[in-house]
């Protein structure tokens, strides 16, 4: 029997400092699901989903029960929709996000997340159709989630997805203007997107994994905090070391779940994801966790390496927690999803440009940021750029997930509701860069990727 | 299979009792308990196993939280393999 203090720390962590598993995601493939018919192809995808994910979520509530740790997220990440889609002669692939957001209300799942494209290096026919989908698929679908990869480290940026994503997302922001442009809320722009990550909004089922898998991602910011509030004194190395330890705890519980439900559904288990994905909820944020180390406010100067050194520590713990550590593994700073970094925004201390900063050193990009409806589609196309040039020279992934909120200009706050919070508008460099933006072309892969 | 009951909160008469009447009843049997008290802060660890268990999971963790709420504890019940899996390498 564990001892009679872990056991309590175990239910503490859960009952007062809000552990969870923040989501079992299964990775389904949809390439046997291929037909040169448009409607054949979404039959042969319902029917998929809706079998092998018949029980995710009836089991998944049962080892909730039985372990006693919540699972807040049951979700599906397919193959990316573009390469399915794409043998079809169909013009638009609305209607496959529609499938799948159908199959996602059958199965009883909140999430979805596959209607992508992969173009680090270029646009096939279907990569071009399914960007052209994205806004109306978002604005029509509840569940869906879309992504599009368009940089890699070893291919370079595509610069010609860079301009035409920034028009995406803004023909998103209007068509779903109704609901602060929630539709931006359920797109992220990646470069070097990973294949197994289980997080939404940039789930898919990479190209190079199993028929099925079970991929799991785990939070617990405020434990994290938690366990800095008691050593106040603590130097960095043993602040590094607290985190540490507490990031394998998580990760062991993840690993048990993630295991667990993998075996009584009978499919391979994937990943385990070890990130602090804060929610809007007081006592689970990451802003939080860095301003116990010692910050006024979350991005004042000495934020980039807190944060540097969090999304290293936690890197470590869950390493040495389980062998099948993936996905993202770090530190989110999605500031509608975090209440510290709300406030932080709000009191003026964190700025767009802080929080690109401190997109080099964690574990994604610019995330769930809301700014100006009028902000240029260029201006947007200038920031996937750059949050891309981020990734790809570092050999990291990035994302931006970001929402020109129609309507809407600084001093306003857009509401999204549920997980995905609320955001007050930040302001963005009104400077021009669309001549830099309509150039064109691929940024050459760097200096690095030259290894073989 | 064994699971690991926690009962936490203000110390009264009958804590013991009332939880292991329950487990009784269910066929499972107490392997292990250790308990203190700390400024009339009741906490109890019970180890159980539940090889013969007579009802199902989810029903035997109802009737423990409903007692946990006539009594004003608060009753958890779950796997072992959690605590093994966090605090053991």
């Amino acid at each position: 029997m564990a001892m009679f203090k872990d056991v309590l720390e175990t239910v503490r962590m859960i009952e007062k400092e809000r552990l969870d598993i923040r989501t079992i995601t299964m990775g389904i493939s949809l390439l046997d699901c291929i037909d040169s018919s448009g409607a054949k192809s979404r039959e042969k995808i319902y029917e998929k989903i809706t079998r092998l994910a018949e029980n995710l979520v009836k089991e998944g509530e049962r080892i909730e029960n039985e372990l006693g740790i919540p699972i807040v997220n049951k979700r599906i990440s397919v193959t990316p929709i573009a390469l399915i889609a794409g043998s079809s002669d169909d013009l638009n692939y609305v209607e496959y996000a529609k499938i799948l957001d159908a199959a996602a209300a059958t199965v009883g799942i909140n999430f979805i997340g596959g209607f992508s494209a992969l173009v680090p290096k270029g646009f096939t026919k279907g990569d071009r159709i399914l960007i052209d989908s994205i806004p109306e698929a978002l604005a029509t679908t509840n569940c869906v989630c879309s992504s599009v990869n368009l940089g890699s480290s070893k291919a370079g940026i595509n610069m010609d997805a860079v301009k035409r994503l920034g028009e995406v997302i803004k023909e998103t922001a209007y068509l779903t203007r109704d609901a602060d442009s929630i539709g931006c809320a359920k797109f992220v722009a990646f470069a070097n997107a990973v294949e197994d990550n289980p997080f939404m909004a940039g789930a898919f089922h990479g190209v190079g994994e199993a028929e099925s898998v079970l991929n799991v991602g785990v939070s617990g910011p405020g434990v994290v905090k938690r366990a800095l509030e008691k050593a106040q004194d603590a130097s960095f190395g043993e602040m590094a070391e607290i985190i540490k330890k507490t990031a394998f705890k998580i990760t062991r519980a993840g690993h048990l779940v993630g295991t667990t439900v993998a075996e009584r559904l009978n499919v391979p288990f994937g990943i385990l994801d070890l990130s602090l994905a804060p929610t809007p909820e007081v006592g689970d944020s990451v802003a939080r966790i860095l301003e116990e180390m010692g910050l006024e406010h979350c991005g004042t100067h000495g934020t980039t390496a807190a944060l540097a050194m969090l999304n290293d520590a936690v890197k470590k713990g869950g390493i040495m927690a389980s062998t099948s550590v993936g996905g993202f593994s770090g530190a989110f700073i999605p500031v509608s999803e975090d209440e510290g970094m709300i406030e932080a925004v709000e009191c003026g201390a964190l700025t767009f440009d802080k929080l690109e900063a401190m997109t080099s050193v964690c574990s994604v990009g610019i995330d769930m940021v809301a700014i100006p409806g009028d902000t240029p589609a260029s201006t947007i196309s200038g920031i996937l750029a750059d949050e891309a040039a981020i990734g790809v020279i570092n050999n990291k992934t990035t994302g931006v997930r970001i929402i020109p909120v129609y309507g809407k200009d600084v001093g306003d706050t857009a509401e999204f509701g549920g997980l995905l919070g609320r955001a007050p508008i930040m302001p963005v460099n009104k400077n021009d860069c669309s001549v830099f933006v309509n150039r064109g072309g691929q940024i050459p892969a760097p200096i690095h990727s030259f290894k073989n | 299979m064994r699971a690991v009951v926690t009962v936490i909160g203000k110390d009264r008469t009958g804590i013991i009792y009332n939880v292991s009447k329950i487990l009784a009843e269910n066929s499972i049997n107490i392997e292990d308990i250790s308990q203190t008290v700390m400024h009339d802060f009741f906490t109890m660890i019970m180890l159980v196993d539940m090889t013969n268990m007579s009802v199902d999971f989810n029903v035997l963790k109802s009737a423990l939280e409903e007692v946990g709420e006539t009594i004003g504890m608060s009753i958890r019940i779950q796997h072992e393999d959690l605590f093994n899996a966090m605090h053991t390498i």
